[in-house]
C-alpha cells in the first residue's frame, strides 16, 4: 500500500512534462488558439479532479473491502440522497464547462471586420491558396523528397511538414479563410493557429485567425482523402504586415512564363518530366506507370500515351476526366511543366514515341 | 456444447460423424449452440482484425514507409475498423445475448429459433465477403470504416460494392437478432419475473435491440445510396450533381453514434452481473441503473453530429450537440458510481472475471472523461481527426468494452462448458493485457494533442517516441490474446469440473442450472420468488 502512494506521488511529477515537451496541445499564437487551450486545460483539471475522487474510492475499496481481509459485505443497495447528489454534481460541472465554451464558440463564429481573405482549396494531395483581393494564388506541395521516406536519405527536421510554397500571412491582421475542395473532403489544420476546417467539395466554409506572433506554423490535412492524406502538410509563414505587403505585391507582379519553345529539347523535357511525374503522378499511376486499375489506369502501353493523337493526351492531363480521380492539372502547372510531364509519359517505359510536346502546344489547348 | 453423446457411437464412420457434425452446427436452432457459434466466430475475427492492427502499428513503429504502401495502409485501417466493429464486438455481444437471455429469464429458448440460426449464419459469410474485398482487383476499401463520400463513392475501388453487400448482410443479421431478442424478453419471461426483477444484462440488451432496430436501416439506406452513386448515376452525395457530401456524414453518424452504445450497453450489462457476484453484495441502485440505461438509449440517438463539429455546421448546431453530448455523461457517470458503490463495503475477491470488471470501471471512467473533453466543441476543433480521438475510442472499445467481454467469458465459461478455465493463465492474460493495452493507447492521447492526425501511414519525426512505445504495447497485447484462446480451447477438455453455483456470490436463474446446463433448459418455467 505504501508503494501505491509512491507511484501515485511520482506520477504527479509527470504532469509538468505535459507542458514542457510538446505532448500537450500548443497554446498557439491566435486569440482563438489561446481560448481553446484555456478551455482544454480547464476541462483537463476538472477531469483530473474527478478521476482522483473516483479512483480514490476504488483504490480504498480494493484495499480494504476484501474477502481476504475478512471484510463482511454490507447489504445496502440503495441510497436516494447519494444518488441525487451524484447526479446534480455532474450537471453542475457540465454547466461550468458549458458557459466558457459557448463564449468561445461565439467568438470563433465572428467573421466581422476581416482584413484579408484567403481561399483555401483542398486537392488530392496538396493545398491551393488564393489571395482573393489580390487575384494571385499558388499550389503548395509537400517538398520532402521520396528518398527520405523510403530510408535512402536521412530525414530532415521538418520531414513531412515542409512545402515548396508556404502560405504567407500578415501578423496582427484578422485573416478570413474560405475553404472548399476540388475533389474529396480534406481538412485544413494548423494547431498553433487554433484552426481546423473541413474542405468539402460543393461547400464554402469559413474560418478566421489573427496571428499575434511572426513565425512558421505547421499543420497537416486532417481528413482521410486518399493515398496522399499524410503527405499534404500546411505551412504558414506569418510576417509583419509591411513585409507581407511587399511580398504580395511581388507575387502579384510575377508574370507567369508564357509559351516559349526556345531551348526545349527532348532530353530537357524528359529530365524535368521524370522528376515531375515522380512527384505528382506516380502516387496514383506508379513510378513504373502500372497504376492500380481500374481506379488508376495503367499508363504503360495505353492508347492515350502511345497513339498518334497527342492532343487527346494533352487534353486529358489539362482537363481531367469528370467523375473520376483524374484531376484537371491545367491550373496547377505551367506550360513547360505540363509539356515535360506529357513528353515523359509518351517516351518512358519503352513507349519511345519520339514525341516532344511543346509548351506552346499546352498553351494552345488551355481553355 | 451441451449433452450430445448420442452422436459419438463407435459404429458410425468418421465421414458420417463429420457430416452429422456439420449438419448439427449449420442447422442448430438451440440458443446455447448459436451463442457458442457467435463466440467462436468473434474470437476468430478478433485475430484477423488484430493482425491488421499489428501491421498498422508495425508501419507506425518509426517514421518512413517500411512495410506497406500508403494505399494498402488505408485499406488496413479501414478493414481493421470494419472487422472489429462488425465482426467481433457485435457478434460477441450477440453471443452473450443468445447464451444468457433465455436462461436468465427462465425461458426454454429464444422466441424465434430458426431466425436465430439464419441471423447467425449470415454473419460469417458476410465477414468472409468483407475480408475478401481486400484481395480484389483495385485493392480493398481504403476510405476508413466511416466511408465518407465522395472518397468512397467517386474514388472508391470496385471492391467497395462487395463491402456494401457485406454490410447489408450484417445489418440484416443484426435486425433479425434484435427482433428475436425483443420478442423473447417481452413475451417469454417466467411468471413472476416482472420488469423490475429483470437482470441488468437483459435490460441492457432490451434497450440495445431497440436501438439496433432504429439505426441499422439508416446504415442500410446510406450504403445503398453509396451503391447507387457508384453504379447507377445518382448524385446523393455528389455536389456536382446537386447532391451533398455532408448528407452521407449525417446518415453515417446517425447510425454510428448509437452503434457505439449498441456495443457499450451489453458490456455495461455484464459488468452489472459480475461486480455484485464478486463483491458479494447486490447491485447498487438497480432502479436508477434501469432508468440510466433507457436514458442512454434515447440520448444516444440525438448526439450524432459531435463527430462533425469541423464539417461546417452553424454555431447553433454546435451548441446543441455539445450540450446533448455532455448530458449523456450524466447517466453514464451514474452507472460508474453505482458500480463503485456496489464494490464499496462489499467482500471482494479477485478472480479473473472481477479483475477485468474492475479494470473496466477504471478505464471506462477515463474514457468517459476524454469523451467529455471531446464534447467541448471549441476544443474539439483541435482534437478532431487526431490521435486524441483514436486514443479515446480505443480506450472505450478495447480497454473498456473488450475487457468487459473478456471478463464475461471467464465468468460464464464454467457455466456453459461445465469446466473451469485455468485461473493462473487467466490472471496472466489479465495483467499482460491490462498493462500492454495502456502502453498501447495512453501515449496516443499525447500524440493527438501534439498535432498528429489520424489515418496517416507516416509521420513527422517529433512523434517518433510515443509511436514507438505504442507499437510495443500493441505487439505485447496482440500476442497475449493467444493465452486467452489457448485457455478457452484447452479448458473445455482438461478444466476442473464446475459446480452449478460456480461462484460463491453469483445470483440469478442461470446459476440454478447445472454446469453445463441441459441442452434444453427451463422446459417448465421456474417459480420466481
Amino acid at each position: 500500500m505504501v508503494s501505491l502512494f509512491r507511484v501515485l506521488g511520482a506520477s504527479v511529477l509527470f504532469l509538468p512534462a505535459l507542458v514542457i515537451a510538446q505532448i500537450n496541445m500548443p497554446r498557439g499564437v491566435t486569440p482563438v488558439s489561446h481560448e481553446i487551450y484555456d478551455l482544454h486545460m480547464m476541462v483537463f483539471w476538472i477531469v483530473v479532479a474527478i478521476l482522483a475522487v473516483v479512483y480514490g474510492v476504488v483504490i480504498y475499496t480494493l484495499v480494504n473491502h476484501r474477502k481476504s481481509k475478512d471484510a463482511v459485505a454490507a447489504t445496502f443497495s440503495e441510497n436516494t440522497t447519494v444518488e441525487i447528489i451524484w447526479t446534480i454534481i455532474p450537471l453542475l460541472i457540465i454547466t461550468a464547462i458549458l458557459v466558457p465554451s459557448i463564449r468561445v464558440l461565439i467568438h470563433m463564429d465572428d467573421f466581422d471586420a476581416a482584413e484579408l481573405t484567403v481561399k483555401v482549396t483542398g486537392h488530392q494531395w496538396k493545398w491551393q491558396y488564393e489571395y482573393l483581393e489580390h487575384g494571385v494564388g499558388f499550389f503548395s506541395n509537400l517538398s520532402t523528397p521520396v528518398a527520405q521516406m523510403v530510408g535512402v536519405d536521412k530525414k530532415n527536421e521538418w520531414y513531412l511538414l515542409e512545402v515548396d510554397k508556404p502560405l504567407v500571412l500578415p501578423t496582427n491582421r484578422k485573416v478570413r479563410f474560405v475553404l472548399t475542395s476540388n475533389d474529396v473532403i480534406h481538412s485544413w489544420w494548423v494547431p498553433e493557429l487554433g484552426i481546423k476546417r473541413d474542405a468539402v467539395p460543393g461547400y464554402v466554409y469559413e474560418g478566421w485567425a489573427r496571428i499575434e506572433e511572426p513565425g512558421t506554423y505547421r499543420g497537416q490535412c486532417a481528413e482521410l482523402c486518399g493515398v496522399g492524406h499524410g503527405f499534404m502538410p500546411v505551412v504558414v509563414e506569418a510576417v509583419d504586415p509591411q513585409a507581407f505587403d511587399v511580398w504580395i505585391r511581388k507575387l502579384a507582379s510575377t508574370v507567369p512564363s508564357v509559351a516559349s519553345d526556345q531551348g526545349w529539347t527532348l532530353p530537357t523535357a524528359m529530365e524535368r518530366g521524370a522528376v515531375l511525374y515522380d512527384q505528382h503522378c506516380a502516387v496514383c499511376h506508379k513510378i513504373d506507370g502500372s497504376g492500380m486499375p481500374p481506379t488508376f489506369p495503367a499508363l504503360t502501353n495505353s492508347s492515350i500515351a502511345t497513339s498518334t493523337d497527342v492532343n487527346r493526351h494533352v487534353d486529358l492531363v489539362l482537363h481531367g476526366v469528370p467523375h473520376t480521380a483524374m484531376q484537371a492539372y491545367a491550373p496547377q502547372f505551367d506550360n513547360e511543366e505540363l509539356a515535360a510531364i506529357i513528353t515523359y509519359e509518351r517516351n518512358a517505359w519503352g513507349h519511345n514515341t519520339g514525341d516532344l510536346v511543346l509548351p506552346s502546344q499546352i498553351q494552345a489547348q488551355r481553355r | 456444447m451441451a449433452d450430445e453423446s448420442n452422436l459419438h457411437t463407435s459404429t458410425t464412420s468418421v465421414g458420417a460423424r463429420m457430416i452429422s457434425f456439420i449438419v448439427h452446427w449449420t442447422m442448430t436452432t438451440n440458443h446455447k449452440d448459436i451463442g457458442t457459434l457467435y463466440m467462436c466466430a468473434a474470437l476468430f475475427n478478433m485475430f484477423v482484425g488484430g493482425l491488421l492492427a499489428l501491421a498498422i502499428r508495425a508501419e507506425l513503429f518509426i517514421p518512413g514507409l517500411q512495410i506497406v504502401n500508403p494505399n494498402f495502409y488505408n485499406t488496413l485501417t479501414t478493414m481493421h475498423g470494419l472487422i472489429m466493429l462488425f465482426g467481433v464486438l457485435m457478434p460477441v455481444a450477440a453471443g452473450f445475448a443468445n447464451w444468457q437471455i433465455p436462461m436468465m429469464i427462465g425461458a426454454p429458448d429464444m422466441a424465434l429459433p430458426r431466425i436465430n440460426n439464419m441471423a447467425f449464419w449470415l454473419m460469417p459469410f458476410a465477414t468472409v465477403m468483407l475480408v475478401s474485398a481486400m484481395f480484389m482487383d483495385g485493392g480493398g476499401p481504403n476510405f476508413g470504416w466511416t466511408m465518407y463520400a465522395p472518397l468512397s463513392t467517386t474514388y472508391g475501388p470496385p471492391s467497395t460494392d462487395f463491402m456494401i453487400f457485406a454490410i447489408h448482410m450484417l445489418g440484416i443479421s443484426s435486425i433479425m437478432g434484435a427482433i428475436n431478442i425483443i420478442t423473447t424478453i417481452w413475451t417469454m419471461r417466467a411468471p413472476g419475473m416482472t420488469w423490475l426483477k429483470l437482470p441488468m444484462f437483459v435490460w441492457t440488451w432490451l434497450v440495445t435491440a431497440f436501438i439496433l432496430l432504429a439505426i441499422m436501416p439508416v446504415l442500410a439506406g446510406a450504403v445503398t445510396m453509396m451503391l447507387f452513386d457508384r453504379n447507377f448515376g445518382t448524385s446523393f452525395f455528389d455536389a456536382a450533381g446537386g447532391g451533398d457530401p455532408l448528407l452521407f456524414q449525417n446518415l453515417l453518424w446517425f447510425f454510428g453514434h448509437p452503434e457505439v452504445y449498441v456495443l457499450a450497453l451489453p458490456a455495461f450489462g455484464v459488468i452489472s452481473e459480475i461486480i455484485p457476484t464478486f463483491s458479494r453484495k447486490p447491485l447498487f441502485g438497480y432502479r436508477s441503473m434501469v432508468v440510466a440505461t433507457v436514458l442512454i438509449g434515447f440520448l444516444s440517438g440525438v448526439v450524432w453530429a459531435h463527430h462533425m463539429f469541423t464539417s461546417g455546421m452553424p454555431y447553433g448546431a454546435q451548441l446543441y450537440f455539445m450540450l446533448a453530448s455532455m448530458l449523456i455523461a450524466v447517466p453514464t457517470g451514474m452507472k460508474v458510481f453505482n458500480w463503485v458503490a456496489t464494490m464499496f463495503r462489499g467482500s471482494l475477491s479477485f478472480e479473473t472475471p472481477m479483475l477485468f470488471a474492475i479494470a473496466f470501471v477504471i478505464m471506462f471512467t477515463f474514457a468517459g472523461c476524454t469523451g467529455v473533453m471531446l464534447a467541448v466543441a471549441p476544443a474539439d476543433f483541435q482534437y478532431h481527426d487526431s490521435y486524441f480521438v483514436v486514443a479515446h475510442f480505443h480506450y472505450v472499445l478495447v480497454n473498456s468494452l473488450l475487457f468487459a467481454f473478456f471478463g464475461a467469458v471467464y465468468y460464464w465459461y464454467p457455466k456453459w462448458f461445465g469446466r473451469m478455465y485455468n485461473e493462473g493463465l487467466g490472471q496472466w492474460h489479465f495483467w499482460l493485457s491490462f498493462i500492454s493495452a495502456n502502453v498501447l493507447f495512453f501515449p496516443q492521447h499525447f500524440l493527438g494533442l501534439a498535432g498528429m492526425p489520424r489515418r496517416i501511414p507516416d509521420y513527422a519525426i517529433s512523434f517518433t517516441d510515443l509511436n514507438m512505445i505504442s507499437s510495443v504495447g500493441a505487439f505485447v497485447f496482440g500476442f497475449t490474446q493467444l493465452l486467452f484462446a489457448y485457455n478457452l480451447v484447452v479448458s473445455v477438455r482438461r478444466g476442473q469440473k464446475a459446480s452449478a453455483q460456480v461462484w460463491e456470490g453469483a445470483k440469478g436463474l442461470e446459476w440454478t442450472l447445472s454446469s453445463p446446463p441441459p441442452y434444453h433448459s427451463f422446459q417448465t418455467p421456474p417459480k420466481i420468488g
